[in-house]
Formats: C-alpha cells, structure tokens, sequence
C-alpha cells in the first residue's frame, strides 16, 4: 500500500470500518512510513476531540409532551389510520342463498363451534408468552424505570468520578459486595460515577458509563448460586439491555446505544476485570 | 407490539347509518354492534399510541439533536420534530426493525429536507471536488488545532458554515455512532460513498476550524 492509498483509507480505518486484510495492510504502512503514522494520529486525535466537543441539543420537555398531544389529537381524528386508503366495509344485503347444510344445523350449535376456536386461538396465542420467564420481563421493566429514573431526575451517580479508585472504595463501604469496577476510558467509555440502587429486591451497585452523549447503566450484584452463566439481550422500549454473568457477579446494562455497542461495552468490561 | 390486519380493521369502522339499515340479516342490534365497534377502536387507537411512544420516545433527544443541526433553527427544529413523529407515528405499523432510531432519524431527516428545500436554504448539489490533503502545507499547525478543538462555540460555528449534508453525516458519526452502513441507510447515499463524503466532512470542517484560528489570532 502506498501512502495515497493510506490516506484515502485512513477515515475508513479509524472508524474501524475496514475489512481485515485492508486493515492490516494499513497497519503495516503505517508501521513502515512515519509520514503518514504521524498524519493518522493527528487525524484520530483530532477527531475524537471534534465529536466530544460538539455540541448536543437535546430537546425540552415541552417539546416532549406536544409530541405527545398531537399524536393523541391525531388518533381523535383519524382513529382507523392502517386502514387501505379509502377503505369502507360494505354491508351488501345478503343474496338469498340455497339452503344449504349449515341451515339446518341449530344455529346456538355454530355458536358453541365458534366459542370453542376462540378459545383454541386464544390459548396457543397466550399461552407461550406466559411461559416466558415473566421473572425478566419484571426485572427489565424496574431496569428501564431505573436507567431513566437516573437520568431524569438528575440523580445519575451519588459519587461522581471518572476514578475506579474513588468509586470502588465508595460503593464497597456501602454495599455488602466489592462490585469489580473498571475504567474505560482510553476505549472510548470514560466511567461517570456510581449509584446505589434498588433492584430484584436488594441493594445494587449502578456504574455510569458514558459513550458520546449516551449514558450507559451497568448495575451490578451478587450471582445467586443457582444460576446458569448466560448472556441475554433485549430491546424494550427503545433501551437496550444486555445481561451477562460471571462466577461472582450478576450483571445488566441498560443504554439507548445500539446492541452491537452494547456488546462490545460488555467485551470491554470483562477483558478489564482483574481474573483471579 | 401489537399489529393488526388492516381488513381486521375495516371490519372496526363506524357503521353509517345507511349501512345499519342494510344490517337487518345480523342477528344483533346494529347499535349494539357499533358500539362495541367503536369502544374496541379507541382501545386500539391507545394502544398503538402508548406502544409508539415507548419505542420512539426514548429518541427524542437524538432527532432534536439531528434537525436542529440541519436546521440551524430551534423553532424549525423543534417543528420538524413533532411533523417528522406524526409521520413516523402514521407509517409505524410498516416498521417492523429493531433500529427505531435509526428508522426515525431517517424520517427526521427527510423532513428536515423537505423544509430547506422548500425555503431554499441549501444548496443540495455540493460539489467539493478539490483534493483531500490530510497532511501537509497547513498554515495552522494540527497541535494549535487540536487546542481549539474543545471550544464547542467555534466548532458549532465552523459546522454551520458546511453544507447539510457534511453537517448531517458528521452527527450521525460522530454522535450517534451510526455505522457506515447506518448512514447509508439513513442518509440514502450508496455504502461506498460513507467514507469518501464522511472523509471530506472532517476535511472540511478542519479547514472551517483552522480559518477560524487563523482570523482569532
């Protein structure tokens, strides 16, 4: 690879959006040419400093809830918007039809035909959802509330330091466990703070990270002894959460980034913990 | 989330009057019938509304964020939002992915188009054909740039002198962290083109920046 060719590629590489190989034919350019090494670090640099130092405008409140009232206004006036366009059930008066075996089966019979597929459609259709583990689905929903509870209310962290050495210190005197924490921020994940808080019927520790201008919730507690190591991931209410454990802790982050970052927080996390 | 059938739905639509008078074959009463129609209809019509707004809500800050940089207006801003989560709210039962941000950052977008398009406050066809010259012969040095480059005025001030479509792809990257093919979607520019346009943008914004020092100094 030549240097113009680096060049071009260079936004390509520093987005990590290249394929491999061409990915490593830049790293051995610009292990060979010092030129263009010097060029992709003031590059990088630059622009890491440009995209956290843009601003964000966020919206106001008001403008939240006039969103809100016009789609309630919106559903008063055309209430039936999925419809075809123009669409108009017809009631034609019913042709005279020949008589025909079902006329001659009492009608209160069709009725208890009909209640019977009902409730057949009903069961298979309800049913497999209640299997589900109604349990997560709890837990996800008190995430949620927390995750947005923090960020509203301006309660983000009790403690806020981009430290693990501060954070841990606090959170392990107020807690009955020393939740592992971590500083990301050389990956691009600076640690904001930690919280307490109360989930699953327990105190839990709640680490703030932030990537750009999102907020990640990492809350962290104690691994029941019966639990199956396993990763889970959901998407509810626009909020992303990933849950995984390890042999000491429970863990669930909750973010409005996308999962494939979500997922790479969680690769992060764990490549930092200390293993013992 | 619930979906429903749109023939499913027909069927929930008022009974006019002329056609209750057609309805003489169902054994009910026609007005029973209509109301339960309608009751069930308002139900629906809640439902669906309480269900979007869970899904699209959470974004709001996203598509203020994405129009008022497109717009350089708050009250445009601000308008084009709530048109773009009415649109969005009329089509959601089309949407059927996983990235609600995306997909409404899409219609954010297209929305804010349409408005500088109509007030002709852009110039759609930028062309910047001159070379990109990442190194070299710059008259601000990258270190006195890197040291302005936490100054949120002068940034903000040397985006806005960019054409919509660096300001746009330069949110999408750098704040939402949208991946190329995100931005292809979003931006409805062919994959290829990402990282050329997106390549240009920071070019271009650098040199904003760097004629903006220039002048302080």
């Amino acid at each position: 690879m030549n240097c113009e060719e680096a060049i071009k590629l260079m936004d390509g590489y520093l987005d990590g959006e290249l394929d491999p190989i061409t990915s490593q034919a830049i790293e051995q350019h610009l292990r060979d040419c010092a030129r263009c090494d010097q060029a992709y670090k003031t590059h990088g640099s630059l622009i890491h400093a440009i995209g956290n130092a843009t601003p964000y405008f966020k919206a106001s409140a008001e403008l939240g809830e006039r969103i809100q009232s016009s789609l309630r206004e919106e559903t008063t006036e055309y209430p039936v918007r999925n419809g075809v366009p123009g669409a108009q059930i017809q009631f034609h008066k019913r042709q005279p039809e020949p008589r025909s075996i079902l006329s001659e089966i009492p009608w209160n019979w069709l009725g208890l035909a009909a209640a019977i597929t009902l409730a057949a459609i009903i069961v298979l259709n309800v049913a497999p959802r209640l299997q589900r583990p109604e349990a997560d689905r709890f837990l996800a929903t008190q995430l949620i509330a927390s995750h947005v509870r923090s960020l509203m209310a301006n309660h983000l962290t009790d403690v806020a330091s981009s430290d693990q050495h501060t954070v841990k210190p606090w959170l392990d005197a107020k807690l009955d466990f020393a939740p592992p924490v971590v500083d990301l921020s050389q990956k691009g994940l600076p640690l904001i703070g930690g919280r307490l808080d109360y989930l699953d019927n327990r105190p839990v520790a709640a680490l703030i990270y932030q990537r750009r201008q999102h907020f990640i919730n990492l809350f962290v507690w104690p691994a029941g002894s019966d639990t199956a190591r396993s990763t889970k991931a959901m998407a509810r209410q626009g909020y992303q959460l990933l849950h995984w454990e390890d042999s000491d802790f429970n863990y669930w982050a909750v973010s409005d980034i996308n999962d494939k970052e979500l997922q790479e927080f969680k690769q992060l996390f764990e490549d930092q913990i200390p293993h013992h | 989330m619930p979906r429903y059938d749109p023939n499913k739905i027909a069927m929930a639509l008022p009974l006019k009057t002329a056609d209750a008078s057609q309805t003489e074959d169902f054994e009910s009463d026609p007005k029973i019938v209509k109301f339960v129609v309608v009751k069930k209809r308002e139900e629906q019509a809640k439902e669906e509304v309480t269900s979007f707004e869970e899904a699209m809500l959470p974004h709001l800050d996203a598509a203020h964020n994405l129009a008022k940089w497109l717009l350089r207006n708050e009250q445009d801003a601000q308008d084009v939002v709530q048109e773009a989560y009415l649109r969005a709210f009329r089509s959601f039962s089309g949407f059927h992915g996983t990235n609600g941000r995306a997909w409404l950052l899409t219609i954010v977008r297209n929305t804010s188009y349409t408005l500088l398009k109509k007030s002709h406050a852009i110039d759609l066809t930028t062309n910047f054909d001159e070379e990109i010259h990442a190194t070299g012969h710059d008259s601000v040095s990258p270190a006195t740039i890197l040291e302005h480059s936490e100054d949120a005025q002068l940034i903000k001030e040397a985006m806005d002198e960019l054409p919509a479509e660096f300001r746009e792809i330069l949110i999408l990257r750098h704040q939402e962290g949208f991946s190329y093919k995100e931005i292809a979607d979003i931006a409805q520019i062919p994959s290829g083109t990402v990282m050329s346009r997106l390549a240009r943008a920071r070019a271009k914004l650098k040199e904003r920046l760097e004629t903006r020092i220039g002048m302080e100094k």
